[in-house]
Formats: C-alpha cells, structure tokens, sequence
C-alpha cells in the first residue's frame, strides 16, 4: 500500500448505499466536498409504498459505477489522486450494502489505497461538520430517519453516548405511515411536511408520548391516534390533521433534545437523518436553541438525507483514528452506533 | 491478440471463488464453500492469486464473471466486484453463464465419453424453483435458460427420452424428486468454477467475443420480489 496514503488521506472517495439511494462524493481533509452525486431510487419505490430490499439492491447494481465515476470526474480528479476509499457497511440492507461494499474494496484493491468501512448512523453524525468543521463539542444530536430515532450526546469527535432511541417505530417511519393511511403516497415526510404549512397545528390533540419520561421514544401511538381520529372524523381537514400529527411527533423530539441539552450543558443541538430535512424541526430547533443559548446546528437538507459525503467525511476522522479497515469485511445490517 | 492475463469471478451459487490465466494456464484460483460469505472473501481471494501468480492488479486485461442465473446476493457481489475493477483498469470483459460453466465442467470430466446424449444442468433458484438449461455432451448449448419447478423438470426430461446426465447444486437440492423419477444423478463437480471461467474466457477472447463493462447485466431470469419493507435510514 502507497504510505503516503495512510499518512495523510486528503481525498476520500465515499460510497453510500445503505438503503434507497445510491451515492459517491469526494471530500477532502474530511470537511471540504469536492463532489456529492446521489441517484435517488424514490420514484421506483413509490409503486410499492415502501423501500422494496431486492429492487433496491438491482438498482444499486446498475448505477454504481456511473455514480462513482460521475463524482471523481465532478470533483476535477483523476483515480490516481483518491488517497481512500470508503463505504457505508451498516446498517441497511444487506443486499443493498454489499453492493457498495464490493465496489469500495475493489477499487481499494485495484488502486492499492486503504478502505475504509463506515457505519451509516455515524456518518449521519458527521454530515453537519461538513458545513461547520470548527464545531464545538459536546452536542446533542436528534438523529432522526425512515429507520431510526436517536438521542445522542457528541462528547468529542468519535465519542457518543446514546441517551434514547424509539422503542417502536423510527419517527420518518409514523410519517410514512401516516401518509399511506390517509393516501398521500410515498414518502410521507415531504407531502406531510408540505400540507402542514396549511394547517392547523393546535386543530387536534394528538398524544405526546414519553414526553416526561426518560430518554426513548413511542411513535406508534400517535400514528394509531390519527387512524382513530381519522375513522371517527370522515370530514376532518387532512392538512389539519398533517400539522397536528407533525407537531406532536416535532413536540416531543424538540422537548427531549432541548432537556438534554440542557442537563449535560451542550454547546449546541444538531440535527441528523432524513427527518431533520422536515420544515417545522428545523424551525422548533432554531427557536429552542435561540431560547436557551444553544447554537442550532442545522445541515442543509441535502446533507441530512442520505448522501455519500458524509461517509466520506466520518472516514477522514476513522482512518486517522484506527487505519484502514480490512478487505475481508463485509455488511452488517444491524450494526449499533459505537458508544464510549 | 495475444493471449492476455484474464481474471475469472465466480459467486453465482453457494460458492465464491477466483482464478488468474495467461498464455501458459492457470496461474491461481481459489473457492470457498462458506454460505453467505462471499463479500468477505471475494476482494481477499483476487488479492491473494495476485499475489501468489506476481501479477499486478493493472496487468489484468480481460475480467470474466459469472452473470447467472443463481442467488441474487452472491451475484452481486461479484458482478459489482467485476464491473467495478473492470471499469478501473480499462479492460474488457467476457460474460459467462451458470448453467454453461456447470455443462462445460461436467463434459470436460468425462461426461462426453459416457452415453449421454444430452447434459442438462440445474442451478438451485431457492424457493422450491430450478434454473435450467439442456446442453450437448460437448456443452454447447440446447435450450435457453429458464426457471423451472423439479417435478416439471423431471417430467420433461422423461418425456424427452433422451439418456440424460443431470449436474449441478441444483440436483442436489432436490434429490428425491430426481430419484423417484428414475434419473441417475451425475457424480461429476456440481457448482460452476472460476477455472472453468478463465478457460471459456480465454475461447471467447480467441475468437473476438469480448464485451465492454457497461453491457454487462445480471441474468436474474425472475422479477423482484416485491414486498416493502418500513424505510430504513
């Protein structure tokens, strides 16, 4: 392997395939994005209602090379300036993941420069340095997606302590599941997020559950609770119920995130995952932050939703902190975050 | 052109492996038969016959692999892996077919020299289906791919009359239906091999059939199973 590589890894080719999107970016030095290609699947899951494993996975086949190719050319480089090659190796879909995985270790293989595997959760975590590298820590971090709910505290760059995590669904999860049930297809965050604007927030009293209680979260109860309205009301206004639903699910992320915030005496709030792209977070989390004299921490929405920039940014940090990680690795779909 | 250095991917069943040809043979391989491991050992393997042959990866020429039909995560992996490093060194490739390389190995070990008259190779599809194909003793090829159910393939292989040796994992997988239908189950190797792949390729390089990476396709031969999941990350 070059050594001048492992010294001091400036470009980092990051490859991202965990679930829907397949995506490469070069960053470098970790924080500086040279190029972010993502190819969203979404419109070939929207027939389905859902992310469906095996049509994820072909599709991951086929843009794969065109995807990576496109970001090394968009960042003005050539192969033999990509000092590292990193991939999202879990969680996700496994059959998803190895798609990603295999190209990562290949190319590491073939252009003899180290590979590095990425845990997706964490690269969420890193999306926001992307925008601010000067950061101060620790943060509280809401990471917030289609498949997890997550509090937790940034002690320092690669520490984290989980606070709380949903004990049932993943909050872009009751979004989803909302929008199916009242027909408004597939995503449910953006068209909740959307009709919300002309509705009522306070119209309906939708529960806020475990919001004096500890750390984790309950979303199911909220998404049972607008069925119920829902079947009760016939008539009710459905940007009515939009808004409400989004406020209580926004209620009791924003509630938890600021207490946290507050009892560890956090430098600031971060938002991560594909629900801090949502409209009314975004604002709460401004609003509580100004409030209490936190700073808000706010990626843009394109960083917050899955992209490969942010793996290759986490990798920057990894590859200096443990080294390369070895060829023989492979996906694991039910990978944790790490924790100190 | 001058017989180059062709590297040989296999992952389309159970299996993983690789081997490294040029003008003089086989260089390198190497299989392994561990069950859902086929991204850990893949990129190891190819750096260990590199390593072993002295070839360096950029002297590699020609990429041959396994597109199908088989397990769809297994070929993925390699078909990734082949594409992905064909893509990176500019070289050609040669798609090859499960069901041929099983055919060609079955031949190549003798088969021919029995009273076969007709080689059909069977590729476990998994639930309760069969990839098939008929080949000649020679292993060229009959009929097209095509999935099919082990009482369905018994039957048509008895209505076709001919003395037929059936090979592959396939055969294996459903064994008593093959058994109660009075066939005798072949003794030769039963799942495709990357030194197969090297040898078909370095034919197809003889005669000028070499693709570009872009054109290659896995041969899924079944739609996607279609059932969402919730959204994960």
């Amino acid at each position: 392997m070059r050594d001048t590589h492992t010294a001091r890894a400036e470009q980092i080719l990051g490859i991202e395939t965990s679930c829907d999107e397949t995506a490469a970016a070069v960053v470098e030095s970790g924080s500086v994005v040279r190029s972010s290609i993502v190819s969203s699947q979404v419109e070939l899951h929207a027939q389905y209602g859902g992310v469906v494993p095996e049509v994820a996975s072909r599709a991951h086949l086929d843009l794969i090379v065109p995807v990576v190719s496109a970001a090394v050319a968009e960042a003005g480089l050539e192969s033999a300036d990509i000092d590292a090659i990193a991939a999202t190796h879990g969680p996700g879909l496994v059959g998803a993941l190895l798609v990603g995985v295999s190209a990562a270790k290949s190319l590491a293989l073939v252009w003899d420069v180290p590979f590095v595997a990425v845990n997706h959760l964490e690269a969420h975590l890193y999306a926001a340095f992307l925008e601010e590298p000067d950061l101060k820590m620790p943060m509280v971090v809401l990471l917030v997606s289609g498949g997890h709910t997550i509090l937790v505290v940034m002690e320092d760059h690669l520490r984290y302590r989980v606070l709380g995590a949903t004990l049932d669904d993943a909050a872009g999860e009751a979004f989803d599941k909302v929008a199916r049930f009242m027909g408004l297809g597939y995503p449910g965050g953006p068209v909740i997020d959307r009709l919300s604007a002309e509705g009522d927030p306070d119209a309906i009293a939708f529960p806020r559950a475990m919001a004096n209680d500890g750390w984790n979260f309950s979303f199911s109860g909220v998404k049972t609770a607008v069925v119920n309205h829902v079947r009760k009301n016939p008539d009710v206004s459905t940007a009515d119920v939009a808004a409400s639903f989004q406020e209580a699910v926004v209620d009791v992320l924003v509630d938890k995130a600021r207490r946290a915030a507050r009892e560890i005496g956090a430098e600031a709030i971060c938002l991560a995952g594909g629900v801090a792209a949502n409209s009314r977070l975004r604002s709460r989390t401004a609003q509580v932050c100004e409030a209490d004299g936190f700073r808000a921490v706010i990626p843009s929405r394109a960083m917050c939703t899955d992209n490969a920039a942010m793996v290759a940014a986490v990798a920057w940090y990894r590859l200096q902190a443990d080294g390369p990680s070895p060829l023989t690795t492979g996906a694991d779909p039910s990978l944790q975050l790490p924790t100190i | 052109m001058a017989p180059p250095i062709i590297l040989g991917i296999e992952s389309a069943t159970s299996r993983v492996g690789c081997a490294l040809r040029d003008a003089s043979g086989v260089l390198a391989a190497r299989e392994s038969a561990q069950p859902r491991r086929h991204a850990e050992s893949l990129v190891p393997q190819i750096a260990a016959i590199l390593r072993e042959s002295g070839v360096a990866a950029a002297d590699i020429e020609v990429i041959a692999v396994d597109v199908g039909p088989g397990l769809y995560t297994g070929l993925r992996v390699g078909i990734t892996t082949a594409v992905t490093m064909a893509h990176a060194l500019d070289a050609v490739m040669v798609p090859v077919t499960s069901l041929e390389l099983v055919a060609r190995r079955a031949a190549d070990e003798g088969a021919a020299e029995r009273s076969w008259e007709r080689i059909d190779a069977v590729v476990d599809a998994r639930r309760g289906e069969l990839f098939h194909a008929a080949f000649t003793p020679e292993g060229d090829w009959i009929s097209k791919p095509d999935v099919v159910d082990p009482q369905g393939l018994a039957e048509m292989l008895r209505s076709a009359a001919a003395e037929t040796l059936l090979v592959g994992d396939g055969v294996e997988a459903h064994a008593e239906v093959f058994a109660q239908a009075g066939f005798s189950i072949g003794r030769c190797s039963v799942y495709p091999s990357a030194e197969t792949i090297v040898e078909l390729a370095a034919a197809a390089v003889a005669a000028g059939e070499v693709v570009n990476a872009d054109s290659i396709r896995p041969l899924y031969l079944r739609g996607p199973d279609a059932q969402p999941i919730r959204t994960v990350a």
